[in-house]
């Protein structure tokens, strides 16, 4: 395409559209170029200087996340000049820096630390003058303040200024005895102020919830998509010793780019619950035995058959669509429907960005049990199960339920056990989003794959399976069209 | 001594002609004086030809980067999309640098003059005078005076009865030196905290409020009329050197000098004869030792050097300095020239807006190890440092806070570096 602009970096032509930053150019061609205060989803304000790179023809260095690309342009990000100028940059941070990284939470992931092992000094020239000291602060509800190791990049203030709109971070001070400062009196709880210790690039801001967890490099990261919501933010659970320890962003520009709100960030306990079903269980002489998966779906298969009347589903708007499809299709073929229900809560928009909110309806696949034919009729369904012949649950808490569920059978497939269910005829063990693979429909309509981040409890397995044994338990084909 | 002073035979006075007359405040006093002439005048003309004659002039910005006014007048879009605003640079902040300050003192409606043709030129209807918070007694003149401008039809909806808008705000700043920079000073009068900006954009595209914008010194504005009244021509034909620096310069000398005070000289005038003729030369028994021309933020110039230098813009530039702002700091030889260069670096590592980190961290910890060295307990390796630091400090960062601290250091070591070394041999030798 003509409208391009070719230019050169670090001896690799690229051509991108004109605007682009030399930064950004540089990223496509491989090249990372060390920045602090740049981030994509804020203002440029080129304060940091980290970024600084030589342009042919230019008589000095110039900040590459401020500088737009010109046709032509030879840009060098490893020479000399550009090489010491960052070095100095990283000395400079480092000598009110206190050092502590063995303490700190961001210790890992810290791009201090990661700059300054690739290209910094190894040992600074600051000597033995003390260092800036300033109490840590709580800045609000999950978000500390530790001034200490502050290199005032402003992505936080920028973050609450343009982003979020509700500019309670400043910089207070000047020279080098500006810290970070919150409005007084106007704590820093905005729905989605935990993006603030995200965007911080060292260990400066800090999650209270996650504080002295665990180590940054102990983790295991996996890409999911955020069960707290309809609006279906992408995420990265983070786990260790097979529990979900933290939930952090993960950026998809269409959808909420590189934010997360505080509801979705702090909404994962219940991933780790230990009062899980961890075996099928059947009903014997009126009580609740543990078998195995072939017992169960055998007893499965006989509740079927003898069931008389009509089928009821009550499922949770919180599965897969694969286990809410193969749900749907067991009662159609029966002659069944279903509902759900959606635990709701106030819409919490992020300003800055189109068609971002914490959404009213806090479950992650509405669009999902409404594509697999289920229906928000949830009172009268409940009313139905009650002179229904076999009741489907599918991870439904049956919570306020006033009268018996099923007059007839009632088949539970779930994480936990509901004293509601305890009638059930067969207890079926399924894994939560956390620990199966599946795929979340967002309320515009986007299905978006999430990975298995943790391992299921005892015998536990992904609803989507379970229910496909129960259609080929009642004589269905599982891969067979509906 | 200040104003008012007697006019020195080898001053050319033009915007100081009238400093110490406290009739030439009032509007009739300055009409009498001739003052509106010159904006009646430009009123009648196109905004091309105001600003062809200012750019014929040759007039530069009397801040201290010395840009071409008339040029930067035209860097404003001509087809007007959006709001033009005319900034009014009344922040003078710069260490040993006070001539703003009397402009304002004594002739409060030359630079309201000044600011109006200007805003004609570069169709603003708004005018900001962002003047220095400290500046009590100014700020209480130009309030005075603006009263009765708008009062005199001067100002307003239908200025000087010509059918043109132009409206002036005196903008008071809250101290902080870091507001004088452009970008800064535009900050401060949306309400926002005093940082420089990165450019580009620069203001004549994205300005105050997101809207063009032109920033012009006090004293660039104030000898505007003079332009506009007896034409570029003869403003040019003041300079005694080079074409390129034409006009009259303000110059404040203070420090270790007979009489310091505001001296208004021709461009390229000898930087010798204004210390020892026009300034009363050094005090009793004292002899000159250096010279720092332009305000704080120049390199430091030797007795040597500062007697062959010639003021104007590429005198100082051949000297290895900068004519600046002209605020002269005359050091003779009893100063120690570490102390003064610490005190110096003191000062910008209290303004330094905390943005760029070298400027952050770079000029408090130049400061240290100056203040180390002073106490005696300096090291060998210091020195080098200080001159590394410098360097890094210098040409990185969004504006030249941090090469205005640096300029002084390297200077003062480059030059002094004996006085220097001395405090590494002589222990304590200042407490």
């Amino acid at each position: 395409m003509s409208d391009l602009v070719k230019l050169t970096i670090e001896g690799r032509e690229v051509e991108v559209p004109p605007g682009t930053s030399v930064l950004e150019a540089a990223k496509l061609v491989g090249v990372l170029i060390p920045h602090y205060c740049y981030h994509p989803g804020l203002p440029v304000v080129g304060s940091c200087r980290m970024c600084l790179v030589d342009v042919e023809k230019s008589p000095k260095p110039v900040p590459s996340c401020a500088t737009p690309v010109a046709p032509g342009m030879v840009v060098h990000v490893q020479s000399e000049q550009a090489k010491a100028a960052r070095r100095a940059v990283l000395e400079f941070l480092l000598i009110n820096h206190p050092l502590d990284c063995p303490i700190c939470d961001q210790a890992g992931e810290c791009e201090l630390q990661d700059f300054t092992s690739q290209e910094g000094r190894a040992s600074g020239r600051y000597a033995d003058y003390p260092k800036r000291f300033n109490p840590v602060e709580t800045f609000g509800p999950d978000v500390l303040y530790v001034p200490n190791r502050c290199i005032l990049c402003t992505r936080c203030v920028r973050f609450m200024e343009d982003v979020a709109r509700e500019p309670t971070l400043n910089v207070e001070e000047r020279g080098d005895r500006a810290h970070i400062g919150v409005f007084d009196g106007r704590p820093l709880d905005h729905p989605w102020a935990g993006n603030v210790v995200d965007l911080c690039p060292v260990g400066s801001l800090l999650s209270k919830d996650f504080l002295h967890k665990a180590r940054a490099w102990d983790l295991d990261k996996t890409p999911s998509v955020c069960p707290g919501c309809t609006q279906g933010c992408n995420v990265t659970l983070e786990t260790r010793d097979n529990a979900v320890l933290r939930v952090k962003p993960r950026p998809n520009p269409s959808i909420n780019r590189w934010f997360m709100c505080d509801h979705g960030r702090l909404n994962y306990a219940w991933l780790n619950r230990s009062d899980r079903i961890e075996a099928p269980l059947v009903r014997r002489d009126g009580r609740l035995v543990p078998v195995d998966w072939e017992q169960a779906l055998a007893r499965v298969a006989e509740v079927i058959r003898s069931a008389r009347g009509s089928w009821v589903g009550l499922v949770s708007p919180g599965a897969s669509c694969e286990a809410l499809e193969a749900a749907g299709r067991l009662l159609k073929t029966h002659g069944g429907g279903g509902a759900f229900r959606v635990a709701e809560g106030p819409e919490a928009p992020l300003a800055g960005v189109p068609d971002l909110a914490l959404r009213k309806e806090r479950s992650p696949n509405v669009n999902g049990a409404l594509s697999a034919g289920f229906t928000r009729d949830w009172a009268a369904t409940v009313d139905a199960a009650g002179r229904s012949g076999l009741v489907l649950v599918l991870d439904e808490d049956l919570s306020g339920l006033a009268q018996p569920l099923a007059a007839g059978e009632l088949i539970f497939v779930g994480t936990v056990l509901p004293e509601a269910a305890r009638a059930a005829a067969v207890v079926l063990p399924c894994a939560n989003m956390a620990e199966e693979e599946g795929t979340f429909e967002n309320l515009r309509g986007v299905r978006q794959r999430y990975a298995q981040a943790k391992t299921p409890p005892g015998m536990a397995r992904p609803a989507a399976w379970i229910f496909g044994a129960i259609l080929e338990a009642a004589g269905h084909t599982a891969g067979a069209p509906a | 001594m200040g104003f008012p002073h007697p006019i020195h035979p080898k001053e050319t006075p033009v915007l100081s002609r009238h400093f110490g007359e406290a009739e030439a405040r009032s509007y009739d006093g300055w009409v009498k004086r001739g003052g509106y002439r010159a904006l009646e005048k430009a009123l009648g003309q196109t905004r091309d030809q105001v600003i062809e004659e200012v750019k014929a002039s040759g007039l530069r910005g009397r801040g201290g980067a010395g840009f071409p006014a008339g040029v930067k007048w035209s860097f404003m879009p001509k087809q007007k999309t959006k709001a033009h605003y005319l900034c009014c640079n009344a922040d003078e902040s710069e260490p040993g640098t006070f001539k703003d300050r009397e402009i304002m003192r004594w002739t409060p409606h030359a630079l309201i003059e000044g600011c109006a043709i200007a805003a004609y030129a570069i169709q603003a209807e708004q005018v900001y005078i962002y003047v220095r918070g400290e500046f009590t007694e100014p700020i209480g003149v130009m309030q005075a005076a603006l009263a009765e401008a708008y009062a005199r039809g001067v100002l307003g909806a239908n200025a000087m009865g010509k059918g043109v808008r132009i409206d002036i705000t005196i903008h008071r700043g809250a101290g902080a030196y870091i507001c004088g920079e452009e970008t800064a000073l535009m900050n401060s009068i949306e309400g926002k905290r005093g940082n420089p900006r990165i450019r580009p954009p620069f203001p004549a595209a994205v300005g105050v409020f997101g809207c063009p914008t032109t920033i012009n010194n006090v004293e660039t504005l104030s000898s505007v009329p003079h332009i506009i009244e007896k034409g570029g021509a003869w403003y040019k034909g003041l300079s005694l050197s080079n074409p390129k620096s034409t006009g009259t310069k303000l110059f404040s000398i203070c420090g270790a000098i007979a009489r310091p005070g505001n001296y208004e000289v021709t461009m390229g005038f000898p930087l010798k004869e204004l210390l020892y003729d026009v300034a009363g030369g050094m005090r009793p028994g004292r002899k000159l030792k250096a010279v720092i021309p332009g305000g704080s933020s120049v390199p430091i110039l030797t007795a040597g050097e500062a007697e062959q230098t010639l003021l104007d813009y590429e005198g100082c530039v051949a000297q290895g300095t900068m004519l600046g702002s002209g605020g002269m700091i005359v050091l003779d030889d009893t100063t120690d020239m570490v102390y003064q260069v610490m005190r110096l670096a003191r000062f910008y590592a209290h303004e330094s807006c905390a943005q760029c980190t070298q400027c952050r961290e770079g000029t408090a910890w130049t400061v240290k190890i100056l203040q180390r060295l002073l106490n005696g307990q300096g090291r060998k390796e210091d020195l080098d440092l200080l001159l590394d630091l410098a360097e890094q400090m210098t040409g990185r960062t969004i504006c030249v806070l941090s090469d205005s601290c640096a300029a002084p250091v390297v200077s003062a070591i480059k030059k002094f570096r004996p006085e220097f070394e001395a405090y590494l041999t002589r222990p304590a030798a200042r407490a």
